[in-house]
């Protein structure tokens, strides 16, 4: 039952962070300072990391590169990948990290003011990380869809009748 | 006006017009108007159901199919019935594919009732099921619900309503317009009835897959009613697909092959690439339509949550996406009460009346709009309801009379 409310209090928050306490709390049936209470718990335990707004930076004309970079690792003795990941994922430079199947071990993304910042920052910090073998720099031409937002969403415009059966 | 109408068919020019439709052309007109009385999902269809229409055209399938639909589509349906509702069809004989379940309604009243014979209708009532009864040549027979019983039929009053010329019972839950839905016991009671005088049950189940406090129960489940029922359901609502003209009818070989009888004259089959979409939707968009089933049901404890704090009474709804509470209380009729809402706070809501006698008192209000359309078309109701209170146009003039003097 509680476990059913946080799952719909997650829900309801990952669809749109900014939604007041009260809001859910009428959507949810229940009390907006219950739903406080969770959402507070929910933060402590970890399970709500952060609360974070998603921007398309092009719109305002800011200069911002992205490079997705293919990194091979040698794993260690005993902590595998996890040592080198986490030296990696320290960097402020690096948005998403993720452990991959494949040809290669690690995809990191990476963001800079320009594709200088960014080939800076592979050449100097990420290349010489003991453990790391090689590194191959994709660097984002356009982003036509974030965490499950469209960029430029042009479509649903069609109307429907005001009133209908 | 002009004599020509003496010519129209006397059947049908004694079917009086929708009342939703003077109120179509009213908000129509209007700008700023924030509406809750359609009856369709707020939802553009799912994206991967589109899509497996646009290849399906790209691939060329822009012919007939036979006339029961695609085999694959009905298969699909089939095992999509089995496994979401227990019901068991052979798809060769005993599933036929509609132009909406409109079609399919139509067409079970055509193939079910002859001239004279009475249909039991639940009223409030969707507002199809009493005109094409008259066009089917059969004598609707409303049976009103209250909201105190919570706009359900019983069986009783089921037993009352019938004659030797009684033939279907329409049942229609979850609700279009109350949001009610028949608990499992209650339709037990009225099987028993339909069985008692064999009676043949068509049920429009067009909601099913939105109820939202445990699931759906179809009364073709209970002993001796799947092949005493016809079962009606289709795409447009849960799939978010209205637009496609998709739906289906599930019963006896006996019915079915009727029914077909007259869709192959009439219709020939339903559109191919709706067909198309359709398995794409049985296929893969189950998880889309749970998701978009999730965001109904938020929508409604919202939706009653306003009413509650508006102190409007209302039946917190099982099904379905509409609100249907009480207005009585205003003094206004609803249809005046609808009116003067929609010109003064440019909300749409439909007037209970649209949907038979017994809806006068109520309004239907969709919840298939966005939340923040809901959140602040509620702000502008419960002004609206402030202002009838201090105007004391919500009072008894009798009682207005005095206040002014004051």
């Amino acid at each position: 039952m509680d476990e059913n409310k946080r799952k719909e209090i997650l829900e309801l928050l990952e669809a749109n962070a900014r939604q007041t306490p009260q809001e859910m709390a009428a959507m949810l049936n229940m009390e907006a300072a219950a739903v406080e209470e969770i959402i507070r718990e929910m933060e402590q335990e970890g399970l709500i990391l952060g609360y974070r707004t998603l921007i398309n930076w092009n719109k305002i004309g800011l200069e911002r590169v992205t490079a997705l970079i293919e990194v091979k690792v040698t794993p260690q003795r005993d902590v595998g990948f996890d040592a080198v990941a986490d030296r990696i994922a320290r960097f402020p430079e690096v948005r998403t990290m993720r452990l991959m199947s494949g040809t290669y071990d690690l995809a990191v993304e990476v963001e800079g003011r320009t594709m200088q910042d960014v080939a800076f920052f592979v050449a100097t910090r990420l290349a010489p990380i003991e453990g790391v073998v090689s590194t191959t720099t994709h660097f984002v031409l356009k982003s036509y869809k974030e965490n499950g937002i469209l960029f430029e969403a042009k479509e649903e415009t069609a109307p429907r009748l005001v009133v209908s059966p | 006006m002009s004599s020509w109408d003496e010519y129209v068919n006397p059947v049908v020019r004694r079917i009086p017009p929708s009342g939703i439709r003077r109120f179509f052309d009213l908000a129509a007109e209007m700008k700023g108007v924030i509406s809750l009385g359609v009856g369709e999902p707020d939802f553009v269809t799912p994206w991967r159901i589109r899509e497996a229409c646009i290849y399906a055209l790209e691939k060329g399938y822009t012919m007939y199919t036979s006339n029961s639909g695609l085999k694959e589509l009905r298969e699909e349906i089939a095992r999509y019935l089995n496994r979401a509702f227990q019901l068991r069809y052979n798809p060769e004989k005993e599933i036929l594919v509609t132009v909406g379940v409109s079609e399919a309604l139509d067409l079970a009243l055509r193939a079910l009732v002859a001239p004279g014979e009475e249909v039991l209708i639940p009223e409030p009532t969707y507002v199809s099921y009493i005109p094409c009864t008259v066009l089917a040549g059969g004598v609707p027979v409303p049976l009103q619900t209250t909201m105190d019983k919570g706009f359900r039929i019983t069986a009783d009053q089921v037993e009352q309503a019938i004659t030797p010329k009684t033939r279907v019972l329409l049942l229609a839950y979850p609700n279009n317009p109350t949001g009610a839905v028949l608990p499992r016991t209650e339709l037990e009671d009225i099987a028993a009835v339909a069985r008692e005088h064999d009676l043949v049950v068509v049920s429009d189940e067009i909601y099913a897959q939105l109820t939202y406090d445990g699931e759906h129960f179809s009364i073709a489940r209970l002993p001796e009613m799947r092949d005493r029922t016809v079962v009606l359901q289709g795409f447009s609502k849960a799939f978010a697909m209205t637009g496609w003209r998709l739906g289906y009818a599930a019963g006896n070989e006996a019915f079915i092959g009727a029914m077909t009888k007259i869709h192959q004259y009439t219709m020939l089959c339903a559109p191919i690439t709706a067909q198309v979409a359709a398995i794409e939707a049985l296929k893969n968009g189950l998880q889309e339509m749970r998701q978009m089933v999730r965001q109904y049901n938020y929508r409604r404890r919202l939706v009653v949550n306003a009413f509650k704090e508006m102190g409007l009474p209302c039946l917190e709804p099982g099904g379905a996406f509409y609100a249907f509470p009480s207005i009585r209380e205003t003094g206004l009729s609803s249809e005046t009460f609808c009116e003067r809402l929609l010109v003064e706070e440019r909300v749409a809501v439909v007037p209970g009346t649209a949907f038979g006698p017994s809806g006068e008192g109520f309004i239907r209000c969709s919840y298939a709009a966005s939340v923040a359309n809901l959140t602040e078309a509620f702000k502008r109701m419960a002004g609206f309801l402030q202002r009838l209170k201090k105007t004391g146009a919500a009072i008894p003039a009798q009682q207005g009379a005095v206040h002014s003097v004051k």
